[in-house]
């Protein structure tokens, strides 16, 4: 291979890697740029819960996800101190994940299912109309990009594993199911006036910031967010059903029977 | 004779606040785990072989036999740590069963965690759920810490001197972390590409440490096992593929939803219970478990969905996520649409898989514009037979299979498209794109 200085050899000879000692996250909080005190604090709390530090990478990149909106470089820069990583190890990572956003998200991710069943009932319409409603002077919004006012970022998303309930829609990962053009455009229409309708399934909407930190396992107000409708008819399709028509599956024995010696 | 709906996993799905430890242990919930861990671990084990309880993600594989590989003893492999993993990365396309188990019973699965942690001997279990699924996250996330007030998790379990700590840990949006190597090393804080087998996640798993994975469905069918006994979960399903499971019926019909019913429920019986198709449309393909497993048509209606029997007909059980597509679907085009979801979720580490889906995507796209050419077809399938067992993990396979079954049972489909040839009747829009 040759450089355009000529051969390697002719740079003469390399210096040695200047030795990199980690100051440790115990002793040095992980402080700068946007990320703050309760930030890096969260950091630790979330690194404690593992084996192994590591582990922590995916969490750590949802909590940077939460400040900034998207993973930038300030954020890998954090996540790598935090885990005593290279910010090549983590950007390796980042990249990888399709939830973890390069370019800042507006203040709500609508994710549109156009997998083929979602697609086949109108997801690929419901996509469709959303990129030419939110596209500026003609021109469509694009997968992961941001409607002029900040409002929505637009995405088109693999199955979204609710396919009783197609054609599905998430706005930060809640569920609005059984969709359909007029209802999507609806739903577009009340996040840009600043109103957020409930979903089907799920919690109260926020956003995407909020979410966030709630996937990186920071739940601040949990006793709330955990509530909400979550069963939809189809959910209780079956178990109605039996109910009404008196099926049970056999009777289980009154005492658990003894259980059997190794073989 | 079993009633045709069994609900087992699905019975407190309908209770108010069915996600909460008071409704749960109203209902009998974290009463099992109390008779396991004053068991010899050996037995609990050897009742799950006895159930003949089988995976619930897709392979089928014996879950005793898999916790039974767990090195033991105080030496050698047996000496490290040991793990549990549990898979509810669910993503493959139609598979909607363990959002909404996770979502209404959390604690069915928290208790089936706790038991086999025990079983294994285990003291850290990690629940990887995938990262769109937010309020399953919640649900989880709020169930380990109201078992851990109970003092059913943490330190000393109810005074047995067991410890197990659970962690609830979201994905970041990878199907391929649903592969159980490629979630171990996610879970490791890297990127998710699958592991050469051998070594199995049972000597070699998380942190290079003897580790169990397996799916939501299973792990939750545990504490109903240790409860009503392998007899009983074998009173439903059939000898190889015994038990309850919940099929998730979805597309055409005019009932879509979940139901739990014996092993071995057709088509056919699946379809009386949905209401029958949507506006009597009649049935074109559908399939018994996911993308990933070959298409049925009409003429299969009558296949038992198990293991053995769907295999048999020439595709797979996988998740029992029956989508169904009626005659105005065409099936290039939904061949297309699978195609563009595994080119896009290929995770490039093996060549076949990651060139062999791209160019599978271009070539339908081509015959979709009305481009393509008979031999076309001829080319697909030898890429297909190219993928198929050829890179490190079941994704390849998977995605051949919409491919190959499209083209055996629907070629003329294919042909026709190609007959519209000279490209001067080009179209702007994709034949068969549905509205």
């Amino acid at each position: 291979m040759t450089l355009p200085e000529g051969m390697p050899e002719a740079l003469g000879p390399l210096d040695k890697p200047e030795e990199v000692v980690w100051a440790g996250l115990a002793d040095q909080p992980i402080v700068g740029g946007v990320f703050d005190e309760v930030t890096s604090t969260r950091a630790k709390e979330i690194i404690a819960r593992y084996p192994q530090s590591r582990s922590a990478l995916l969490p750590l990149l949802h909590l940077v996800q939460s400040v900034e909106g998207h993973v930038s470089q300030d954020g890998i820069r954090f996540c790598a101190d935090a885990l005593e990583l290279t910010t090549a190890e983590v950007s390796a990572v980042v990249t990888f994940y399709t939830m973890y956003k390069r370019t800042p998200c507006g203040e709500h991710l609508v994710s549109v299912c156009t997998n083929t069943l979602c697609a086949a009932l109108g997801g690929d319409a419901i996509y469709r109309r959303l990129q030419e409603k939110l596209g500026t002077d003609g021109e469509p919004l694009g997968h992961e990009e941001t409607s002029a006012d900040g409002a929505i970022t637009l995405e088109h998303a693999e199955c979204l594993a609710a396919c009783d309930l197609a054609p599905v829609i998430q706005v930060n990962y809640e569920y609005y199911d059984n969709q359909d053009v007029d209802s999507a455009e609806e739903l577009v229409d009340a996040l840009r006036r600043g109103e957020k309708p409930h979903p089907t399934r799920g919690a109260a909407l926020t956003d995407f910031r909020t979410v966030e930190l709630e996937l990186a396992g920071i739940f601040p107000d949990l006793a709330a967010s955990v509530e909400g409708p979550s069963e939809a008819p189809e959910t209780l399709l079956g178990v109605t059903m039996a109910g009404d028509r008196g099926w049970a599956a056999p009777a289980m024995p009154d005492t658990p029977p003894a259980l059997p010696e190794k073989k | 004779m079993t009633d045709p709906i069994t609900p087992v996993l699905t019975r407190r799905w309908a209770e108010p606040r069915s996600w909460s430890i008071d409704t749960y242990e109203r209902t009998g919930g974290y009463q099992a785990f109390r008779d396991a861990l004053r068991a010899d671990p050996d037995e609990l084990i050897q009742l799950v072989k006895d159930s003949g309880l089988r995976g619930r993600g897709g392979a089928g594989f014996p879950t005793g036999m898999k916790w039974g590989f767990i090195p033991q003893g105080p030496t050698g492999a047996g000496a490290k740590p040991k793990y549990l993993v549990i898979n509810a990365d669910e993503g493959e396309p139609g598979t909607c069963k363990d959002i909404p188990t996770m979502m209404a019973d959390p604690h069915s699965l928290i208790e089936g965690c706790i038991i086999t942690c025990y079983a294994i001997r285990a003291h850290f279990c990690a629940i990887y759920v995938r990262g769109e699924a937010l309020h399953p996250i919640r649900r989880l996330a709020n169930a380990v810490r109201e078992a851990y007030a109970k003092g059913y998790l943490g330190r000393d379990i109810l005074g047995t001197g067991y410890d197990v700590d659970i962690v609830v840990h979201a994905g970041a949006g990878a199907y391929i972390c649903g592969e159980e190597t490629a979630l171990l090393d996610s879970l490791e804080g890297r990127r998710g590409q699958p592991r050469l087998k051998p070594p199995f996640p049972a000597t070699a798993g998380l942190y290079a440490s003897p580790t169990v994975v397996n799916n939501v469905e299973t792990i939750a069918s545990v504490p109903f096992i240790v409860s009503g006994g392998s007899d009983w979960f074998r009173a439903m399903g059939t000898e190889k593929s015994p038990g309850p499971k919940i099929y998730s019926v979805s597309g055409h019909v005019e009932r879509p939803g979940q139901i739990e019913a014996p092993l071995g429920t057709t088509l056919r019986q699946l379809l009386e219970l949905c209401g029958g198709m949507k506006d009597g449309i009649p049935l074109k393909f559908w399939t018994p478990g996911g993308s990933s497993t070959p298409l049925f048509t009409a003429e299969h209606l009558d296949v038992p969905l198990d293991f053995e029997g769907a295999a048999a007909a020439g595709s797979m059980l996988g998740t029992t996520a029956v989508q169904v597509f009626n005659e105005t679907v065409s099936v290039p085009w939904a061949v297309m649409k699978w195609t563009e979801f595994y080119k896009h979720e290929s995770c490039g580490k093996c060549t076949p898989c990651r060139e062999g889906t791209y160019w599978l995507l271009q070539i339908l796209e081509r015959m979709l514009h009305h481009e393509g050419t008979e031999e076309d077809i001829e080319t697909m399938l030898d890429i297909c037979d190219n993928i198929l067992g050829r890179s490190f993990c079941a994704l390849g396979d998977g995605a051949t299979s919409p491919i190959t079954s499209g083209i055996q049972y629907f070629r003329q489909e294919f042909l026709d498209l190609c007959a519209e040839q000279p490209a001067a009747e080009k179209s702007a829009e994709p034949a068969g794109a549905m509205a």
